[in-house]
């Protein structure tokens, strides 16, 4: 066992953890922050993604003290102060972008670096930033519409209320 | 009742708050008290007999609490199936016993050999390792036609063979099928497979299992779309547990599509487990695990023939199909290639005579049993694949065909046991072709020759049954369970409501729709409803959520208790304004005496329910409660037309979907919005199986594709923006809500589409290719085109 200290949406946070545990076990198990989920045991699906020093991260491709010092933050951190949704959480909900929820966390942490690089993407640049985030139940469609919403694109002549 | 607000309003999705802030509480996110961690140990050969295992090395490993084998389970009942079918003969199925843990033999790689508990995880894996195995190989039995060969290695010893039933369905006179076909003007013949697909919910599966000794209470928490069917299948068949001391819960679930309907060896594992460890047992399935121990879908292997007259009405449809169950019989399996395929092989068309013929096929593979759409997205496949050829073969419109054929008056008695009881299947048609832009085809067509492509244009109809289903009916079929569902509407002193409902929400929103229908039925801000489910300990009785059901079938139970509410209700409002009841009106939560002032709200008839100092105490309860069971007269029939526009890259055989488009009758809709996202989400698994997923296995019975880096799933850059309508609506004649159902839609009536533009496509290239085997991949469409 090692100790890791990090900050994690904005909050020491330390724990002791095995060289092997992952930085997705440390968010879930040690911290309680289960907003960050594992979908997969392949670095393919994307559940996982936190930003790590303001980078999308899949959090089950790192280790725990890898991130030692790191700034993090996961889904838990992405609300407004007042606790209310931000721009691209309301984006999600507005316009259906999530169904069972289990994939949410990671796209919407996804689509928040995506807007940072690249504020006003394409459709095509969406899609093909999605690439490493799998959703089972939308089809998609909801969700680069509401990041395209997100972005303060107009979205209303894209098919399908 | 506010505009935003009740039936046919889309108001946002009250769930959705919590799961965009992380605060969802699915089944891994629940941790026990002094929980253990159990790590199965599978097979990772197909076929074998067990000579010996040796625990003793593990069993001494560091934090090891048990290690189970088969032996542990000798006594306890095996994991059931749901449904018995009947065959050709009269005989019933070939039924195997299906163990938790795998006793002398091993029948597929992913099958449980033996289970560690110990305080982590990590030292339970650790300590699997150390377990010593003798196996002596058997063949692996994979194929369907080599199983049903005379000397075939047999999957199960004490069956016959590794026919699990030979059923024939329709029209069972061999003779008169057959001359219909002879006195066909035209007959098409059509050999295809339906691609094994693996169901793939982002959730991976998990169950806790926990027993209190103060109470000899048994608490499963568990990844399951219909958690009082889980109680009822693990207490009387596997467990022989008293249900009254068993509390399933099946939280926030992610996703479901069908495969976290059956149940699951690792459920009865953990609940068992919590007793003989005294603590409780959390199991979170990998990945890696879910490819070869969620049941998988599909894998059919048919031949279709259409016989047409002169005029190019279908005359005869003939089926026959080899259908895989895999190494055991899941929950549902038997079901699926029978009746809820042999069923919809009429489809939207009036073809008088369908003969349907099933073979369904023990191998050594991972059970298969529903997935989104269960028979029924077989059923399309091959009809909608055989229309399209045969208007090829005949060079007629494959829109005008389908519309020449198309059944156009209801109630319609189908020759394959259905009654359809209303729909406009010209309208939806009219529809789609406005949607789809049929008439800008030919110019896109163009622009995509002018750069190099193929484009091509292809549609297909599809028919569901849907609101699962009329028990006597089933009953008679071999179901073994009532298919009705439960509600239970309690109003609170202050008039707020929770309804118990027995449906359970892995996705399609009941928190947000359910509430639409009670407070728009009382007249109320839907704020002041919640719904209850997913929890056998709150909610009364329950069916679950599959087969498109919530909705039309607890929908309606959750109607007729809210109906029971208002008749009381009223009778409290009469007594209350010195009226009778019959002259009481109830709008906008109001209560009001026809063609009087008078008026009382609804909060002052719940309060005067609970405290009943000026109430009618010797005719009426106090208290506001009530339950409904409802149990379907009839199924419900979705139904509608989809189109797929793609363009092919000649040179790599690459396609792509350009267009999708669909049209739908769903009956009436609560919430557009959530329509509309149930059929995005179907469209991507049907666009999913036609162009990418297959659950391959070698000749060994080892699954190929057994992760996501093998196993293409649809990606965000796969599908485009769809296009979707369902303003054709043909209300369902026999459900309080005429609401028909949408859940699978999608998935159904997508892949024939696809597959069909990409014939297109290539004919259009002057390639002669008349069908491809999905998955379309680039390698199997460029071998077609070059071939
Ligand atoms: S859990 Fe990290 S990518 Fe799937
Ligand atoms: S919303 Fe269920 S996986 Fe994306």
């Amino acid at each position: 066992m090692a100790k890791v200290s990090m900050t994690v949406n904005g909050k020491a946070a330390s724990g002791d953890v095995e060289g092997r545990t992952l930085l997705s076990s440390f968010l879930r198990d040690s911290l309680g922050l289960t907003g960050t989920h594992v979908g997969c045991d392949t670095s393919q699906c994307g559940a996982c993604v936190v930003h790590v020093d303001g980078k999308a991260v899949k959090a089950c491709t790192m280790l725990a003290l890898e991130a030692e010092g790191a700034e993090v933050a996961t889904i838990e951190g992405q609300a407004n102060a007042d606790g209310s949704l931000n721009n691209i959480q309301q984006a999600f909900q507005d316009h259906h972008g999530l169904q069972c929820g289990f994939c949410t966390p990671g796209m919407v942490m996804s689509a928040a670096a995506l807007l940072k690089d690249n504020p006003k993407p394409t459709e095509a640049e969406i899609r093909d930033y999605l690439e490493g985030n799998l959703c089972r139940c939308t089809g998609y469609h909801n969700i680069v519409k509401a990041i395209m919403a997100a972005s303060g694109q107009d979205v209303s002549s894209i098919a399908a209320e | 009742m506010p505009k935003d607000q009740g039936i046919g309003a889309s108001p946002k999705r009250r769930e959705d708050v919590r799961f965009l802030t992380g605060a969802g509480n699915y089944t891994d996110d629940i941790n026990v008290n002094g929980q253990a961690y159990v790590h199965f140990l599978r097979a990772d050969v197909a076929h074998a007999t067990i000579n010996s295992i040796d625990t003793s090395a593990a069993a001494e490993m560091p934090g090891v609490v048990k290690i189970f084998t088969g032996a542990d389970f000798a006594e306890v009942g095996g994991i059931p199936c749901g449904w018995g079918v009947t065959d050709r003969h009269g005989n019933p199925q070939q039924e195997p016993r299906h163990p938790i843990i795998a006793h002398d033999t091993i029948r597929h790689v992913g099958e449980i050999v033996a289970a560690v508990v110990a305080d982590t995880l990590e030292q339970a894996r650790d300590a699997a390792e150390a377990i010593e195995f003798s196996l002596s190989d058997k063949p692996a039995v994979v194929d369907m036609a080599a199983a049903l060969a005379e000397d075939a290695t047999k999957v199960h010893e004490d069956l016959t063979s590794n026919l699990c039933y030979d059923w024939v369905f329709g029209n069972p006179d061999d003779d008169a099928v057959q001359a219909a076909f002879d006195s066909a003007a035209h007959v098409t013949t059509l050999e295809l497979v339906n691609n094994r697909l693996v169901a793939n919910p982002m959730e991976p599966r998990v169950a806790i299992g926990d027993y209190s000794r103060a109470t000899d209470e048994y608490t499963l928490h568990t990844t399951s779309q219909n958690p009082h069917v889980i109680r009822l299948l693990m207490c009387a068949f596997v467990l022989g547990l008293p249900e009254h001391k068993v509390r399933v819960i099946a939280p926030d679930v992610g996703g479901g599509f069908g495969s976290k309907i059956f149940h699951y060896a690792e459920e009865a594992f953990c609940t068992f487990a919590a007793k003989a460890c005294g603590r409780a047992v959390k199991w979170t399935s990998t990945r890696a695990e879910a490819f070869i121990s969620d049941a998988h879908g599909r894998d059919h292997v048919t031949k279709i023939e259409l016989a047409l007259d002169g005029d190019n009405n279908f005359t005869a449809l003939r089926t026959n199909t080899m259908a895989n169950m895999g190494a055991y019989l899941s929950t549902f399996s038997t079901s699926v290639p029978s009746y809820l395929h042999g069923t919809l092989m009429a489809g939207n068309y009036k073809t008088p005579i369908v003969q349907v013929n099933v073979k369904t096929v023990f191998t050594n593979t991972v059970p298969v049993d529903a997935y989104r759409g269960a028979g029924r997205p077989e059923a399309t496949f091959q009809l909608e694949r055989v229309i399209d050829k045969a208007a090829r073969e005949l060079g007629a419109d494959p829109i005008a065909l389908r519309r020449q054929n198309f059944i156009t008056e209801f109630p319609y008695e189908t020759p394959v046991a259905l009654t359809y009881d209303t729909g406009d299947y010209v309208a939806t048609m009219d529809k789609l072709e406005q949607v789809a832009d049929v008439a800008g085809f030919a110019a896109r067509r163009a622009e995509s020759e002018k750069n190099g492509k193929l484009r091509g244009f292809g549609i297909n109809c599809y028919i569901e049954a849907c609101g699962i289903a009329p028990s006597n009916i089933v009953g008679m079929l071999g179901a073994r369970a009532g298919l009705y569902d439960a509600a239970t509407v309690r109003v609170n002193a202050t008039g707020s409501i929770s309804v118990m409902v027995g449906a359970h929400a892995h996705g399609q929103g009941h928190e947000t729709t359910f509430p639409q229908v009670v407070a728009d039925m009382i007249g109320i801000d839907e704020s002041m409803v919640d719904i209850v489910h997913g929890d056998t300990g709150r909610v009364p009785f329950g069916m679950g959520t599959y087969g498109s059901r919530s909705i039309a079938v607890c929908g309606s139970a959750m109607v007729r208790a809210t109906e029971k509410i208002i008749a009381k209700a009223k009778k409290i409002a009469a007594h209350l304004m010195e009226a009778s009841d019959a002259d009481i009106e109830l709008k906008d939560g109001q209560f009001t005496v026809a063609g009087t002032d008078k008026s009382v709200a609804w909060g002052d008839v719940c309060l005067t329910a609970y405290v009943p100092h000026n109430y009618p105490l010797e005719e009426l309860e106090p208290g506001l409660e009530e339950t409904a069971f409802y149990d379907p007269a009839n199924f419900t029939y979705p139904a509608g037309a989809y189109a797929c526009e793609v363009e092919v890259d000649p040179d790599t055989g690459k396609v792509s979907i350009e267009r999708f488009s669909a049209a739908d009758d769903f009956g009436n809709i609560i919430n557009p919005m959530i329509v509309d996202g149930q059929v995005h989400g179907g469209l991507g698994q049907g666009i999913g199986q036609a162009l990418l997923e297959n659950a391959a296995y070698d000749e060994d019975g080892q699954l190929l594709s057994a992760s996501f880096m093998d196993y293409a799933m649809p990606r965000a850059d796969d599908v485009p923006f769809y296009q979707v309508d369902h303003s054709c609506q043909t209300p369902c004649t026999h459900n309080p809500l005429g609401v028909k159902g949408c859940g699978e839609a999608g998935a159904i009536g997508s892949p024939p589409a696809v597959v069909n533009a990409v014939i297109d496509a290539l004919q259009s290239g002057g390639k002669n290719v008349t069908h491809i085997d999905m998955p379309l991949s680039p390698a199997r469409v460029w071998a077609a085109m070059n071939g």
